[in-house]
């Protein structure tokens, strides 16, 4: 299978259990489980399921390290502290008194307050273009699910064009188009990135919610399609587009940091991020891998909280996967 | 009950060979509703009775204009007070429905917004086709949860659909339907997902409801007993076609039609012996013929005949009742009982 039909099936898989989840007439039904509601079901599994608090944990940990991170950083992230000590036998001052992680390059700024702080620019990055995406997402998927016919085809071909392209390629694509990189080209990217993922995934869940019992019973009462769209259908399919946002975040994540490495990020190194820092590393790679490896961990970690996290809340909110 | 209706006065809702047929594209059509035709006069209930496929549920929905757009055809007409709905564009059906018009369905819990409170779901129709303001709606949506029966209104109001119980629930659904004061309710199947002993209250419920406003009323059943408790005139389908129509006193005091005493004997009876077999419909809708080779019911039929098999019987007016008592078959039940043949 190329990656491309694997990357719909996923889609439409996540839409079929969307549907499912939002469904909630069958989910909120109250005897089996006690008397409790899908969302109260979900969170009793949820907190006993370690991979949902290991992907918290993380979660909240990189939150609060991206908000309170002037606090936490040791030293400010422009400032050549270790300027005196680069030579050219060290060009890449190591880890000394006050500076643990060592200088990060021949600029003699402090490594470790620049990834502190450098997590403040990957969330804001990470958030808005996830935002930017799932907001022209709604709209798109509103358009498609809710109007149907010839709309909907004319969405749907456009949405399936754009997935049809590697995410990184398109991102790329679309970053190069803005004359000068900066850090709002590179949300615009990603989230333009995003959009289908989104719009794709809310048409199925209004697909099912136009067939359902409710929706049906509310246009036997006269209620405009206007009112139907916004007060029965959409807010009925945000569960599982507000759950895969969690996973997006990750995806945005990682390929903000991507672009950034490839010099299509902000390209003011004075507010650091850690594509950024990871791109810089290149140039000292053999001689201070820690400069790359700290970073990229850094991603990978942060990415790997997000997915794990949002996996498990898909877990928990389908209703198939109940017990 | 008004059971002796003023005869052939005014109509409210003139159904007439109502034929509707999914398919088309290449795909074989199917005729789900094939030229059903029936009166409901103001104040009238008009029972719609078959079991689950016979077209008693595409009929309403048909009425309502509530079929999809796409993949069905819909012929005939519906005539309501000098109007065929069938003919109505989108926007002329919208206003009709709720306002004049009002349906209620099997599932009371599918059949509400699970994340909009109760009030706001009931306000929504009075805002919509009375057009007041979103706070007299809330209030007046309290009088009309109070009216059918819902203790403790005001607090139900702020509560969702998972929070009540399944007769509240139904109930609400009646409060909105009811909330413009339609002159015609469809209700399909509004007691089949309810508890036995909350079914009585419902139909109570919507008997008296009925019976005080004046709203006409077309019950959707497979349930004979519904029948028996509410209706003042039977329509028996079965295969999209009505093939027994009559009063209610009739079709219990002399059913003809082989489907109609089927149904019948198919119901439990507390005062029968408990080694009597039910008398079991044999087969199922699916072993149904064509109207157009013969009687759609014959390979199911007891006393079904050669000519069941070859030619479609018609609707016709029994030479034997004393009042108006169509129906459609080769070879009725002897006149004078009700006994299964």
């Amino acid at each position: 299978m190329n990656p491309m039909q694997r990357k719909k099936d996923r889609i439409d898989a996540l839409a079929a259990t969307a549907g499912a989840a939002a469904d909630i007439p069958d989910a909120g039904r109250v005897s089996d489980s006690g008397g409790l509601s899908l969302i109260g079901s979900a969170w009793l599994r949820l907190r006993r399921d370690p991979v949902f608090l290991i992907g918290a944990t993380v979660t909240l940990l990189f939150i609060l390290l991206a908000i309170f991170a002037p606090l936490l950083a040791p030293h400010n992230g422009h400032t050549a502290y270790l300027i005196k000590e680069v030579s050219a036998d060290n060009p890449v001052p190591g880890g000394e008194k006050g500076f643990p992680l060592g200088a990060d390059g021949q600029t003699g700024r402090d490594l470790l307050s620049r990834l502190i702080l450098g997590s403040r620019q990957t969330l804001i990055v990470g958030v808005l273009a996830t935002l930017a995406g799932l907001c022209g997402g709604l709209v798109l998927g509103t358009v498609a699910g809710s109007l149907g016919g010839w709309a909907d085809t004319v969405v749907m071909r456009v949405v399936d064009v754009m997935l049809s392209l590697p995410s990184l390629v398109l991102a790329l694509a679309v970053a190069t188009l803005f004359g000068k990189p900066s850090q709002w080209t590179l949300i615009i990217a990603i989230a333009i990135v995003q959009v289908p993922i989104f719009a794709r995934l809310l048409r199925g869940s209004m697909l099912t919610q136009r067939s359902s019992d409710h929706v049906l019973a509310a246009r036997a009462l006269g209620v405009k399609r206007s009112a139907i769209t916004f007060r029965h259908m959409l807010p009925n399919s945000l569960g599982p587009v507000l759950v895969q946002a969690t996973l997006v975040l990750a995806t945005a994540i990682i390929e903000a940091a991507a672009l950034s490495f490839l010099g299509l990020g902000n390209p003011d190194d004075s507010s650091p991020e850690w594509g950024q820092m990871l791109g810089q590393a290149q140039q000292y790679f053999d001689i201070a891998p820690r400069l790359a490896f700290w970073p990229a961990g850094c991603i990978v970690v942060v990415a790997f909280g997000f997915t794990l996290m949002g996996e498990s809340l898909r877990e928990a909110l389908d209703p198939r996967n109940r017990r | 009950m008004t059971t002796a209706a003023p005869a052939k006065t005014e109509t409210l809702l003139a159904v007439r060979d109502l034929v509707v047929e999914f398919g088309g594209r290449g795909r074989p059509t199917f005729r789900a509703v094939d030229g059903v035709s029936f009166d409901v006069r103001p104040g009238q209930t008009v029972g719609l009775v078959g079991e689950s496929g016979c077209g008693k549920s595409v009929t309403s929905l048909a009425i309502m204009g509530l079929l999809p757009k796409r993949g069905n055809k819909v012929a005939g007409s519906a005539t309501y007070d000098g109007t065929d709905l069938l003919t109505l564009d989108d926007r002329e059906m919208r206003d009709h429905r709720g306002r004049d018009i009002a349906m209620i369905f099997q599932d009371p819990l599918s059949s509400l917004n699970p994340v909009v409170s109760i009030g706001v779901q009931v306000a929504e129709v009075l805002q919509r086709h009375r057009g007041m303001k979103k706070s007299t709606a809330i209030a007046e949506s309290r009088d009309l949860l109070d009216q059918v029966g819902i203790p403790d209104p005001a607090r139900r109001l702020k509560e969702y659909p998972h929070q009540l119980s399944g007769g509240m629930r139904q109930r609400a659904l009646i409060a909105m339907a009811l909330a413009c004061k339609p002159r015609l309710l469809i209700a399909d199947e509004p007691t089949t997902a309810l508890d036995v002993t909350i079914q009585a209250q419902i139909l109570n419920l919507l008997k008296e409801l009925v019976v005080d406003s004046g709203t006409a009323l077309i019950m959707i059943t497979h349930d004979l007993g519904v029948v028996a408790g509410l209706c003042d005139e039977v329509n028996v389908l079965y295969g999209g076609r009505i093939v027994e129509t009559a009063s209610r006193h009739e079709v219990f005091a002399r059913p003809r039609h082989p489907y109609t005493t089927g149904l019948l004997g198919s119901i439990p009876r507390l005062d029968g012996s408990r080694s009597e077999q039910l008398a079991a419909i044999p087969g199922s809708v699916a072993d149904n013929i064509p109207w157009t080779s013969g009687c759609a019911f014959a390979p199911r039929c007891s006393r079904a005949l050669e000519v069941c098999r070859s030619e479609a019987p018609p609707l016709e007016q029994d030479p034997t009742a004393m009042e108006e008592h169509t129906l459609r078959c080769h070879n009725p039940n002897p006149a004078e009982g009700g006994e299964p043949a």
